[in-house]
């Protein structure tokens, strides 16, 4: 199903959660919306479940205008974060209770309502627990259920906060396969929220950064991690280095090289000297040998070499914060690198962009 | 307010512990296990047991056939049956209208809501007799609300009408304040699921919110019952007192007492104590169960 977010706004009193925020989410899809606690991922979700409703702006769902649709009347698969099970009813109630709910003239039989659900239990690989009741259950197990119960309904979307939050990182990493395999062999459309960017980027097609109630950079997991479209992204996906630097009539001079400025939405960088920061992925950072013109000094002040990447932190000549570098295991033994060393340092990859489009 | 909820949730991710068998002495790391045991023993002992031991030792002055007569007298039946019927009817009635006004306090916000809040606990704090009295005025036949209810024929005041008003009065706390907490601590998100897999309003309510506060309803209504039974500085101002119609069982002790008949007055004592504990039983395996269906232990 197409779901199109058209610009959505959303206020809490005095505080703004959305700021006409737009987004289209294509049939199939697994999307992820990646943000900070308080960028309004959270109030999104529910505005496109039915849980909330916008101040301005439309929901459509395959086209048809979803807003003044209840939420039980949306046909979405709500997962909670904190699951929402309910604790007087059994597993195996639990997840009829979506059928049980329908009215009579189109309400499954007993015989059908269970059949289904233990299908659906099967699924999730806890048909033996049926009889149990949540308190009974460990917290993967009941996220599991709460999947199961939102799937009962056979929604046209699958919508989950935060679903692996509460979990350990080891179930979390098995649920978040499964969850991947469950997304594709059932077809469905799935959006998922996430604070997590190592969950964003490994599960999902398409990632949604979001900042401040609006969309920083909406891409698949490579584009919003190789090619950041604004600061907030550089700083929120993955390690970078910041530096301050001068612009000067839209390019600046990093180690040697010159790089062009670019803004977040496109406008033309300001003209003469203005302040700007440069972004430089640690693995971005080579070490080349000595005499090169298009490199900078720098000193070697903490080497941690456990693991296949070895983390270098560098001292630059006119910078008061240090540097970090990433290096393979293999080049680092190579370099022979030590605390203390002079080396020169040059970027592979680098992007500038000035001091007032900073997204903070 | 009361402070404890009847519902608490158990942490993310921990399995419960299986049922443990009958241990003496659980491990904990507070120290004193004997000596606070010894003291709630002792403080049961000499609050409740001794006062009740002595009711009893009192009513067996009698031999059996005058206490089987003065237990089961035409009089004393008629104000059990008066006691334990208005008690009873009272309580489901803040049953229903506690739990309605539990709901309200915790679900609405309107103007001057924490001061109808603490409007509750009022018939916990006047004084019996005071409230007895003005109910009366009220509901006597020249009173604001008897004045209303005479010409249709309906007389409240002196009749066992009055006497169920009355019990309802000082009841109704209970419930409110049994079920408030537990409403207040339901969480949203499980209402939202039920919503969002297309369940109504009143399905959300009857098949997900009420099995959490039955149990806590369960509660208030014995609280509010037992205390009904043993009511007395209220009822009889607005009750009329008439022997056989509208005389409560503690009344009738106190008149048996007026006439020195101290024996007589225990034995109608240990019977109401023998059916309200026979009574409360039921009531509370009956919450026990309830409580284990709401998911708890």
């Amino acid at each position: 199903m197409v779901i199109e977010v058209n610009q959505i706004t959303k206020r809490f009193d005095a505080f703004t959660a959305l700021k006409g925020l737009s987004l289209q989410v294509r049939p199939g899809e697994l999307v992820a919306l990646l943000g900070p606690s308080g960028s309004g991922k959270t109030t999104l979700l529910r505005i496109i479940a039915g849980l909330e409703f916008a101040d301005e702006g439309r929901i459509l769902f395959d086209g048809a205008d979803a807003g003044e649709r209840h939420v039980g009347e949306r046909r979405v698969g709500f997962v909670f974060q904190h699951y929402a099970l309910f604790r007087h009813m059994t597993v195996l109630e639990n997840v009829a209770f979506g059928l049980r709910v329908v009215p009579r003239e189109r309400r499954l039989s007993n015989h059908d309502i269970e059949k289904r659900v233990h299908t659906l239990l099967s699924l999730v690989q806890l048909d033996q627990l049926s009889g149990r009741y949540p308190s009974q259950l460990s917290g993967g197990q009941r996220q599991r259920v709460a999947l199961a119960r939102a799937l009962a309904i056979e929604p046209r979307v699958l919508l989950l906060d935060e679903p692996f939050g509460a979990l350990d990182a080891k179930v979390r990493k098995e649920l978040r396969r499964w969850l991947r395999r469950l997304h594709d062999e059932m077809g469905l459309t799935s959006i998922f929220v996430t604070h997590d960017q190592e969950e964003a980027l490994e599960l999902a097609d398409r990632v949604v950064v979001m900042n401040h109630g609006a969309i920083e950079q909406v891409g698949t997991p490579e584009e919003v991690y190789n090619s950041p479209a604004t600061p907030f992204v550089y700083e929120f996906l993955g390690n970078v280095n910041r530096l301050d630097c001068k612009i000067k009539d839209g390019a600046v001079g990093l180690w040697g090289s010159k790089i062009k400025a670019e803004t977040q939405d496109g406008r033309p960088v300001p003209s003469g000297e203005v302040a700007g920061y440069a972004y430089v992925r640690p693995h971005d950072i080579e070490f080349v040998e000595g005499g090169h013109a298009l490199a900078e000094p720098a000193i070697v002040r903490h080497v941690a070499a456990a693991g296949p990447t070895a983390r270098i932190e560098l001292a630059l000549e006119g910078h008061s914060n240090l540097i970090e570098a990433e290096l393979p295991r293999q080049r680092y033994l190579e370099l022979g690198l030590k605390s203390g060393q002079s080396v020169m340092i040059a970027a592979r990859a680098a992007r500038v962009f000035p001091a007032t489009f900073d997204g903070n | 307010m009361v402070a404890s909820t009847a519902i608490a949730v158990p942490p993310l991710g921990e399995y419960p512990q299986p049922r443990a068998r009958f241990r003496w002495r659980e491990p904990s790391v507070l120290p004193g296990f004997g000596l606070t045991l010894g003291f709630t023993l002792t403080y049961l002992s000499l609050i409740v047991l001794l006062p009740l031991a002595a009711l009893v030792l009192k009513s067996l002055e009698l031999s059996w056939d005058q206490m089987w007569e003065a237990a089961t007298s035409a009089r004393a039946l008629a104000a059990y049956r008066l006691s334990f019927g208005a008690a009873l009817l009272a309580g489901i009635v803040n049953l229903f209208f506690g739990v309605l006004v539990a709901w309200v306090l915790v679900r609405y916000h309107f103007p001057f809501k924490r001061l109808i809040d603490g409007l509750v606990d009022l018939p916990f704090a006047l004084p019996t007799a005071v409230a007895g009295i003005a109910l009366a005025t009220l509901y006597a036949p020249n009173g604001w609300v008897g004045s209303l209810l005479d010409p249709l024929g309906i007389k409240v005041a002196y009749t066992p009408s009055g006497v169920v008003i009355a019990l309802i009065f000082i009841g109704l706390p209970f419930v409110v304040r049994t079920v408030q907490p537990v409403l207040q601590d339901l969480n949203k998100d499980v209402e939202e699921a039920a919503a969002s897999l297309g369940a109504g309003r009143w399905q959300t309510f009857r098949r997900i919110i009420f099995p959490s506060i039955m149990p806590a309803a369960l509660t208030g209504f014995a609280l509010a019952f037992a205390r009904a039974l043993g009511e007395y500085g209220s009822v009889i101002f607005i009750a009329g007192n008439l022997p056989m119609k509208s005389e409560i069982a503690p009344l009738l002790i106190i008149i048996k007492l007026e006439q020195y008949d101290y024996a007589g007055a225990a034995t109608i004592g240990v019977t109401m104590l023998i059916v309200s504990f026979l009574l409360l039983l039921p009531i509370n395996i009956l919450q026990r169960w309830t409580r284990q269906r709401a998911g708890e232990n």
